[in-house]
């Protein structure tokens, strides 16, 4: 289980995590919905070592990750698909795919990601920029599934794309999930995350203002609506 | 101007040997910037050293050229591993512009180190025995050393190149030129790759030396009378590109060669006539895509 408390977090001078506190359960999936600014990808950028000014507590699996590097985070099998998805552009879509090493056994194999994501089989040879929107977002998830890694922490996977992806993706979120990965999934699509996780939080101004159970979210829904400014 | 084929032909040749050693040497210098965003000035000091490391494992151990070629690319990546632990990787966050004075500082105190432990004069380093004679071009007598420098200089950067592109380990290392928080957030040690590429890039360098002792002067300058040019060549090829490094080195060899022949007096100042000229045209080099 993965265990924030009190956190705190600063980009240079700007204090922008203030007191979060969260926990995502091993196997579940655990949603962190907000508006723009609200301090989402900085609270995946801190679990991922690549703050400079952090405070509070942060432990997966009993062990601190303040004190570690991003790369030590990641061999602790934590894996993050960013916002801007950060595919390689210098890598062609198969050298992207195969960039993360391996840092665990049972991952999932090449066959099955390409399996999973048929489009991004037809287009191993080309530039990793070359791919449309959905596809490179496909590539940044299919990318950590390789590794091992458990834990996988998705930005706003569904962002700018079209409802048919988005409902792609919601399904490979669904089989991922069957398969027992540990999920933080940030999102503002409240649609989105309803159908797939377990927990739900809801954060505001850099600390989280309210936690739902999955129950829980449909009759909260207008407070929801309201937090993401809808 | 005096056109005669042979001598224009012959030239260019000798030009070769030089290009060979601007391509080896800007290699580096493009695979370090890539990654480091260091402009290290400090690229012909270890030239430098490579040549002068062949000297004194012939003079003290008794050790020929061929396990030169093997043991002082190892000595000098072992000493870029310490200049980049100790000096560089404190420049990282900072403007290019401190990486250039350090490396820039650094050359002149290791030249200037150099120079008192051995005096400014050249010293020898004879041809290894199996290279010795020359063949018979038709147009020419190429030394078979000269010779092989060129054919060993393509190939060792051909195969920097290949290892680069189509390799996972040059895959690693574009990736990082692309994204380094990203590669480290996929758990690859980014500190360590840099120091290591630093190394590489370095070790490079003092292959270039070993093969340059035998048909330039060993002395304390010879690193930074090569690397003014290398400077030029990178300048016209484009910082960061590593086919362009290679190809534009090559050329520029050809060139100097070519100009010796139909206008001596020109021919040190050629290239930088041409870097004149693609800075004018082509600010970012023929090759390059950064600014
Ligand atoms: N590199 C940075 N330097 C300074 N401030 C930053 C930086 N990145 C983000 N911030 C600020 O930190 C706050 C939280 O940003 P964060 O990126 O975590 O928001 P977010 O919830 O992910 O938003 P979005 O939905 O737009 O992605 C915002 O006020 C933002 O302006
Ligand atoms: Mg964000």
């Amino acid at each position: 289980m993965l265990d924030i408390a009190d956190l705190d977090a600063w980009y240079g001078e700007s204090h922008v995590l203030h007191g979060l506190n969260m926990q995502v359960p091993d196997g579940k999936v655990v949603s962190l919905l907000g508006r723009n600014g609200a301090g989402k990808t900085t609270t995946m950028r801190t679990i991922m070592g690549l703050m400079g000014k952090v405070r509070g507590r942060l432990s997966y699996e009993g062990t601190d990750l303040l004190k570690l590097r991003p790369d030590q985070v990641a061999r602790k099998g934590i894996a993050l698909c960013p916002e801007d998805r950060a595919i390689f552009p210098s890598l062609s879509v198969h050298e992207n795919l195969m960039l993360p090493p391996i840092i665990a056994q049972g991952g999932m194999s090449v066959e099955h990601i390409y399996e999973l994501f048929p489009n991004i089989k037809e287009r191993s040879s080309s530039r990793g920029t070359q791919l449309s929107g959905g596809e490179q977002q496909m590539l940044a998830i299919a990318r950590i599934l390789r590794t091992g890694a458990k834990f996988l922490l998705l930005d706003e996977p569904t962002e700018g794309l079209a409802p048919v992806i988005v409902q792609q993706i919601s399904r490979t979120l669904a089989e991922i999930k069957e398969m027992g990965y540990t999920i933080l999934l940030v999102e503002q699509n409240a649609h989105f995350v309803q159908g797939i996780a377990d927990i739900h939080y809801l954060i505001e101004n850099g600390h989280i203002v309210d936690r739902l159970e999955a129950g829980e979210f449909e009759k909260n829904i207008a407070k929801v609506d309201k937090l993401l400014g809808l | 101007m005096d056109f005669n084929l042979n001598l224009i032909l012959g030239q260019m040749v000798l030009g070769l040997v030089n290009g060979a050693f601007y391509a080896i040497l800007s290699l580096g210098l493009s695979i370090i910037f890539g990654l480091l965003g260091v402009i290290n000035f400090a690229h012909g000091v270890f030239f430098m050293l490579g040549a002068f490391a062949a000297y004194m494992l012939s003079e003290v151990f008794g050790i020929g050229y061929w396990p030169a070629l093997i043991l002082v690319p190892l000595m000098i990546g072992a000493l870029g591993v310490v200049v980049e632990v100790t000096l560089i990787r404190s420049l990282y966050k900072l403007d290019h512009l401190y990486g250039l004075l350090l490396t820039l500082g650094l050359a002149f105190a290791i030249e200037g180190l150099i120079r008192i432990v051995f005096g400014p004069q050249g010293l020898p380093y004879s041809i290894p025995d199996s290279l010795r004679g020359a063949i018979n071009l038709g147009f020419m007598f190429l030394p078979y050393y000269r010779a092989w420098v060129v054919i060993a200089g393509i190939i060792l950067c051909l195969s920097v190149w290949l290892v680069i592109e189509r390799t996972p380990l040059g895959a690693k290392l574009r990736a990082a030129t692309d994204n380094p928080q990203m590669v480290q957030a996929f758990g690859i040690n980014v500190p360590v790759m840099l120091t290591l590429t630093y190394a590489a890039g370095v070790a490079l360098a003092g292959i270039g030396g070993v093969m340059a002792a035998p048909i330039m002067s060993v002395d304390p300058a010879m690193g930074t009378n090569i690397v003014i040019v290398v400077f030029a060549v990178v300048v016209i090829g484009g910082m960061g590109s590593i086919f362009g490094s290679i190809l534009t080195g090559l050329a520029l060899g050809l060139l100097e060669g070519f100009t010796k022949a139909v206008f001596a007096e020109a021919s040190s100042t050629v290239i930088f006539v041409v870097m004149v000229i693609v800075l004018i045209a082509r600010p970012r080099g023929l090759f390059g895509k950064m600014a």
